[in-house]
């Protein structure tokens, strides 16, 4: 499975490591919230919300450079959307990846 | 130019400030995470340029356009191209970025904010209005397929957040829209809204309570304001 990367996040910095830092701040920060509201409103069986907590994740999937993983989080968003949640354990499975990927940096 | 920044998200906030920092021709003013916040500023300074995101909860990118009565140059910021058709409705909306935002495509949209006369514009004419809708029908924008609903078999419009649920005779829709869009592309004889909620057919009307109405198998609540209009309209003996 594609893993993620920094290569978007420097194209935005120019060098700049103090804006990187930031950025990644914000994200282990921003990530961790969004990830566990995401569960809630799944288990809750509350799609509609459940869409818009994907369309969230999605935004930081792609700044970490997933491409992939990216059109599968496009296609669960509108699954969602219409009330099917087959995509659900292939969409973990990305926030599994990114959880790990930031415990590291 | 003098900018403000609308997002939930603050990474999205973070790197478009980033973006910004890197022309100097820009310069942002305020950074906000609901549009709320940020009426309450444009209330109180002038501003040239707003990137907007569309996907907030509680009140989106377009129901914060439609409380602008002169709206400045708006960017639209969004992880979601399907809004498009949608974002063309307003001339004050210059450009759509999609995210994640190339520096390169940012760079386009704020030459092209620029080369933009900075006469306030206002919203859209009814002809650019009717680019959703055709005769009797209006197509709607789901999972990035325009699909055709037959109009006269509308019965209900619910607002259910950032989306609405559009019911007809055949099938039920859930589009992302809002209540005051769909509104405008419905012709008036035909239909009512008579709730912030919810717009009906008034010939889908099979009774009528006092705070309510009933329409297939749904009961409508029916504002104190609305009722003089939805009597009005009724072919009453």
């Amino acid at each position: 499975m594609e893993q993620p990367n920094l290569s978007y996040i420097q194209s935005m910095s120019r060098g700049d490591q103090a804006f990187e830092q930031k950025i990644l701040d914000i994200i282990k920060k921003e990530f961790p919230e969004e990830k566990k509201i995401y569960f809630n409103n799944l288990k809750k069986h509350d799609y509609k919300l459940t869409a818009e907590n994907v369309h969230k994740l999605k935004h930081k999937i792609s700044i970490l450079g997933l491409e992939k993983s990216y059109a599968v989080a496009v296609a669960f968003e509108n699954n969602l959307i219409e009330g099917n949640t087959s995509l659900h354990q292939e969409f973990e499975s990305i926030l599994n990846i990114i959880t790990n990927y930031l415990q590291q940096l | 130019m003098n900018c403000i920044i609308i997002d939930d998200e603050a990474t999205a906030r973070a790197i478009i400030s980033q973006l910004c920092s890197s022309l100097k021709s820009l310069q942002v003013l305020e950074e906000f995470s609901n549009a709320i916040q940020a009426i309450k500023f444009l209330n109180q300074n002038e501003i040239d340029l707003i990137f907007l995101d569309i996907h907030m909860p509680d009140f989106t990118g377009f129901d914060f356009i439609e409380t602008l009565k002169n709206p400045p140059k708006i960017i639209l910021t969004t992880s979601d191209a399907n809004f498009a058709i949608q974002a063309f409705e307003y001339e004050c909306i210059v450009d759509y970025l999609v995210k994640p935002i190339a520096p390169e495509r940012f760079q386009k949209a704020i030459q092209k904010a620029d080369s933009i006369s900075n006469t306030k514009v206002v919203e859209s004419s009814n002809s650019d209005k009717e680019v959703a809708t055709s005769g009797n029908d209006l197509y709607v924008n789901i999972a990035r397929r325009l699909i055709k609903i037959n109009i006269p078999s509308i019965y209900l419009v619910e607002a259910k957040g950032v989306y609405i649920l559009v019911k007809t005779e055949e099938k039920n829709y859930t589009v992302h829209s809002t209540l005051k869009k769909i509104e405008d592309k419905l012709p008036e004889d035909l239909f009512l809204k008579v709730h912030r909620s919810f717009i009906i057919n008034i010939k889908k009307i099979i009774d009528i309570e006092d705070n309510s109405v009933l329409i297939k198998k749904d009961v409508i609540p029916v504002s104190r304001s609305n009722r003089p209009e939805l009597m009005k309209r009724l072919n009453l003996l």
